[in-house]
């Protein structure tokens, strides 16, 4: 304890130093707007930069919908976009729907889910509520922005080229992606594929080092690890899976460089393509597969985690309760932080490789259901006996609890390596991603946006077309992506443009049909989010401070922080995050919630009985700080 | 003309939607609010119930509809018992799926934001955690012993008398290839490929000589099939839904799934009544272009159809004889006579 203080003390003298300085320098809006090291324009130019990408990635989705829910229909108005690619017969070119299925694939994993989500709310948020004047290294945080934009170019410009971009699904296995005589996109397309997703790792390494050494030092005075709100324990978490797994992405990456460009064999051997025989000896497809997931995994969680800490804090927030079980939801998000890394070769049950570890790999799949499952259990209890505001944050949040287990348990069946032999690779595997991935974070993604937008843009969204915005995508997504379960089950193969040639698969037209009208519906209505988002910023409500009456530390700045996020001291940190309906608070003066920064010597009636004793030390400290300041 | 009409339509909604916006903002801007919440919070509220209502029975309604489509007919020994544990799997699932979704539905609902109410505040409760920890854990434990033993049970070493039958996939089909006579297949190296010899058999081998191809597979019902699976050029995955069947086909690193079909092509046709019926393989694996449409057909039959059917396929020699003897050997022998050659060349290049 005495330490702690001692540091934070010293951080909070440096915390001034730098407000001071503030006020000389003149910004221009080069380093405002574009080159800014403030952590929340760099959470802007994240936030702007995902939504750009989602609807990028949600709009293809749509063209390779079209092609599988309406298998005859004349695509020639499609033609102004995709020009070659749409063939003679106004069909959309078998080549294009996989290069298509590949940049929505890794669109959205990548560039909306990890870079547009985490880079969001992890920048902003971390620093407010800890309560830090910004990032540990504000230009690394400009750097891991500015990775992340030119490996967004060159992502873009690749699929412009005449070749294609890469085509061989968001996994890129090799030899496929390493044979340019494979498939079009597999030349050029892929190399900036590569490239891209180097950069891309670099800016995600950036900003996680940045996101752990913050929570790590930076902390204000009396935030200890389990004051923590579950945002930050969340932001934290995923940053050391990112740190540890992203670099094996990378390595996987530059040997699929080396194989490509210079002749290595690390994973072709024995090939005979194009009429000729390859010289490559000795490597190993496989081994691409297990580098690959060992990040592959654990990105699931990357882009899970955070959805689910953003949930943690709207529901005790709107729900008017302290979240339940805080220390268990740490700990089951420390343990599916552990079990991430030792999971990955579910992916690979049927690829060939040795039984036993097949054996091995659904036992420690299975583990990672029960803390995941703990999860949604106190989520589900943090509601009961409530006194629940439906916020369109709120309602994004219940609507991620929902899917997170309706995607999850479909786990519980593809974990099982004896039933992933016929359920590999088919449309059920689509269903249950999804659910538990897709949707799970996009809804954590909105959840987010809705709530933390006042504080972003200093307005308020219009709420009711959130409401609006909300149940349309609830539905939708559920009438999208559960039917999938049902095509899936009957054995339909993912990443495949049509399913014409197999008399197994040529049932469930209709369904598809309805599957595809439904996307389009779902994908229209986020046009109301999209209205609302750009109207709000401009012409929204201006925001109160604190406008959902919540404890954490962000919502004592003011309603536009600058740079330095607090006009005076940083708040000191006094109790958890999660003081709301506390019984008694009343008496103290404060209505159904008690921040972080109020003294537990300020509320003498609602302490609990350890926290009484705490109240005591404290203010002993407070005196002995007093002392040692004069 | 019609687009430009309905451009101007579309416009003139979006307009009219859009003043409805302003107008319901500028009400609302009025309105000083008196409570928490707005007047939809009710309405939130009770869409927490009805949503989830009309989803539910939409679920039971179509779940009933597509029964007929579920897992394909299983034709499959070890598919009896997969299938067997999905269902039981899926009956678990769909409990836990249930009994949350409710209770988190119900919750939403039932404790809505009362004027005057007061939120518990209850946070913490080992025995609970500890409850909600041990169930999941003991179903799971549960739900892995039984996997794995259906598992180890389909993974088993092949019986001596198994039936082999090679699978080799490249873009854009299979080639199927069977032992011959003798029961053995001979080597094959990817070096001895070429438009003819298609799976690159190296006929220096014996053991090839009567080897034969085939375009379609026949295997006999109630016998042990061993599929030996590879690949020549990219990924590709060998999945037959009937038999609960699937195996990745890769370059360089063979693999085998071992199965037992239970019914004739013959005995599907009647029980599905559907004459045309057959059994296909499809390719699960992106492999390009022709990905979606790498078809093959299994025709199961009875003992004595198969014995009669492979009785009458002929040797690949027989049908090209000037292969007899090329192999493996022969093939790196010129290879290295053809470099020193070259290197001959090139020295006698240098003056
Ligand atoms: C508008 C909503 C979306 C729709 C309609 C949609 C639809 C689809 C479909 C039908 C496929 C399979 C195509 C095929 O296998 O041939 C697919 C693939 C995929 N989607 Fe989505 N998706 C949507 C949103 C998302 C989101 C939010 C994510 C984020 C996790 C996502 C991630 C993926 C991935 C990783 C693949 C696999 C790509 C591959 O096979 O390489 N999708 N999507
Ligand atoms: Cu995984
Ligand atoms: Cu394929």
């Amino acid at each position: 304890m005495a330490i702690e203080t001692h540091t934070n003390v010293s951080h909070d003298v440096h915390g001034h130093a730098h407000h001071d300085g503030h006020h000389h320098h003149k910004e221009t809006f080069i380093t405002k707007y574009i080159f800014s090291e403030d952590h929340k324009m760099i959470a802007k130019q994240f936030l702007i930069s995902g939504l750009i990408w989602a609807f990028i990635g949600g709009a293809m989705s749509i063209i390779f919908r079209l092609q599988l829910g309406f298998p005859d229909m004349n695509l020639s108005f499609l033609r102004p976009i995709l020009g070659g690619w749409i063939l003679e017969t106004g069909k959309l070119d078998p080549e294009f729907y996989l290069a298509l299925v590949t940049m929505h694939g890794t669109i959205m994993v990548f560039f909306v889910l990890t870079a547009g989500l985490s880079g969001t709310f992890s920048n902003f948020l971390i620093p407010l509520q800890i309560g830090a004047r910004d990032m540990a290294s504000g230009f690394m945080n400009m750097l891991s922005y500015w990775f992340f934009f030119v490996a967004s170019l060159i992502m873009f410009f690749s699929i412009f080229l005449e070749t294609g971009p890469a085509s061989g699904g968001w996994v890129v296995y090799p030899p496929l992606s390493a044979l340019p005589q494979a498939m079009p996109g597999s030349g050029l397309g892929m190399t900036m594929w590569l490239v891209s997703m180097a950069l891309f790792i670099v800016s995600s390494l950036l900003g996680g080092i940045n996101y752990i050494t913050t929570v790590i030092n930076m902390r204000t005075r009396g935030m200890s690890f389990s004051r923590l709100p579950l945002t930050i324990w969340a932001f934290f978490l995923t940053a050391i899976i990112g740190l540890l797994s992203f670099p094996v992405l990378f390595a996987a990456a530059l040997l699929l460089i080396f194989d490509r460009s210079f002749g290595t064999s690390f994973y072709l051997s024995e090939i005979y393509i194009d009429g000729q025989a390859l010289p490559n000896m000795g490597g190993s497809p496989i081994l691409y597969q297990h580098l690959f997931w060992f990040l592959g995994h654990p990105e699931v969680y990357i882009v899970l985690l955070p959805a689910l800490g953003i949930t943690s804090e709207i529901i005790a927030t709107n729900a008017r309760k302290p979240i339940f079980g805080y220390r268990a939801m740490v700990m089951s998000m420390v343990a599916i932080g552990i079990l991430s890394f030792i999971v990955w070769a579910h992916h690979m049950f049927v690829t060939g490789m040795n039984p036993f570890l097949g054996s091995i790999f659904m036992f420690l799949t299975l583990i990672i259901a029960v803390p995941s499952a703990v999860k949604a259990f106190n989520y589900i209890t943090t509601l009961w006996r409530g006194n629940i505001i439906f916020t369109p944050a709120m309602l994004f949040s219940i609507g991620l609890v929902s899917v997170f287990i309706s995607g999850g348990v479909t786990g519980i069946v593809l974990g099982n390596n004896a039933l992933d032999i016929q359920l590999h690779d088919t449309y059920f595997v689509v269903a249950h991603f999804h659910i538990v991935m897709g949707s799970a974070s996009f809804f954590g993604f909105m959840a987010g946006v809705y709530h933390w937008f006042p504080k972003m843009f200093g307005r308020m969204m219009d709420p009711n077309l959130g409401y609006l915005h909300f149940w349309l995508t609830f539905i939708g997504i559920y009438m999208v992506f559960f039917p999938m379960h049902y095509i899936g089950i009957a054995g339909f193969p993912r990443r495949y443009y049509s399913f014409t040639s197999f008399d197994a698969f040529k049932i469930f037209s209709d369904l598809n049909m309805f599957i595809s009208a439904a996307a389009i519906i779902t994908f229209a209505a986020q046009s109301i989010f999209a209205f609302n988002f750009i109207y709000s910023i401009f012409k929204g409500k201006k925001a109160p401070e604190n406008p959902w009456l919540s404890n954490t530390l962000e919502w004592t700045t003011p309603r536009l922080p600058g740079h330095g996020n607090w006009e005076g001291d940083i708040p000191t940190v006094h109790r958890w995050a999660y003081d709301y309906s506390k019984p008694n608070a009343d008496k103290d003066g404060f209505d159904d919630f008690i921040p972080q920064y109020v003294p537990l010597s300020k509320t003498p009636h609602s302490n609990l009985p350890h926290e009484q004793e705490l109240a005591k030390f404290e203010q002993e400290e407070e005196q002995s700080n007093v002392n040692a300041q004069h | 003309m019609l687009g430009f009409i309905i451009g101007v339509i579309v416009a003139l909604i979006l307009s009219v939607l859009f003043m409805l916006f302003r107008i319901q903002t500028l009400v609302s801007l009025v309105k000083t609010a008196k409570s928490r919440v707005d007047s939809f919070n009710k309405l939130n509220a009770a869409l927490m119930l009805i949503v989830p209502v009309i989803g539910f029975i939409l679920f039971i309604w179509y779940s009933g509809v597509a029964s007929q489509y579920y897992l394909p007919e299983p034709a499959s020994e070890h598919g009896k018992m997969t299938d067997g544990m999905f269902w039981i799997t899926i009956y678990v699932i769909t409990a836990m799926f249930l009994l949350t979704n409710v209770l988190l539905f119900f919750f939403a609902f039932r404790y809505q934001y009362k004027e005057g109410y007061k939120a518990s505040f209850f946070h913490d409760n080992t025995r609970l955690e500890i409850v909600w920890t041990i169930i999941p854990a003991a179903i799971m434990t549960w739900l892995v012993l039984y996997g794995n033993y259906i598992w180890w049970e389909i993974m088993k070493d092949p019986p001596k008398d198994a039936v082999v039958v090679e699978l080799m996939g490249h873009q854009f089909a299979w080639k199927v290839r069977y032992p011959g006579k003798d029961n053995a297949l001979g080597k094959y190296d990817f070096r001895l490929t070429d438009n003819v010899n298609e799976m690159g058999i190296d006929f220096e081998d014996k053991n090839a000589n009567d080897d034969f191809m085939s375009g379609e597979i026949h295997i006999p019902v109630n016998h042990p099939i061993l599929f030996k699976i590879r690949a020549r050029d990219v990924l590709h995955s060998v999945f037959a839904p009937h038999f609960r069947l699937k195996m990745d086909a890769v370059p360089g690193m063979p693999t085998q799934f071992l199965f037992t079909p239970t019914k004739t092509t013959e005995q599907m046709r009647t029980e599905l009544n559907n004459p045309k019926f057959n059994y296909e393989i499809a390719c699960t694996e992106v492999c390009g272009r022709g990905h979606f449409a790498m078809r093959l057909i299994v025709i199961v039959e009875d003992e004595a159809t198969y014995k009669k059917w492979y009785a009458a396929q002929k040797p690949f020699l027989e049908n090209n004889p000037n292969y007899k003897g090329k192999g493996l050997n022969q093939y790196l022998k010129k290879n290295l006579a053809e470099s020193q050659q070259n290197t001959k060349e090139k020295a006698s290049l240098i003056p």
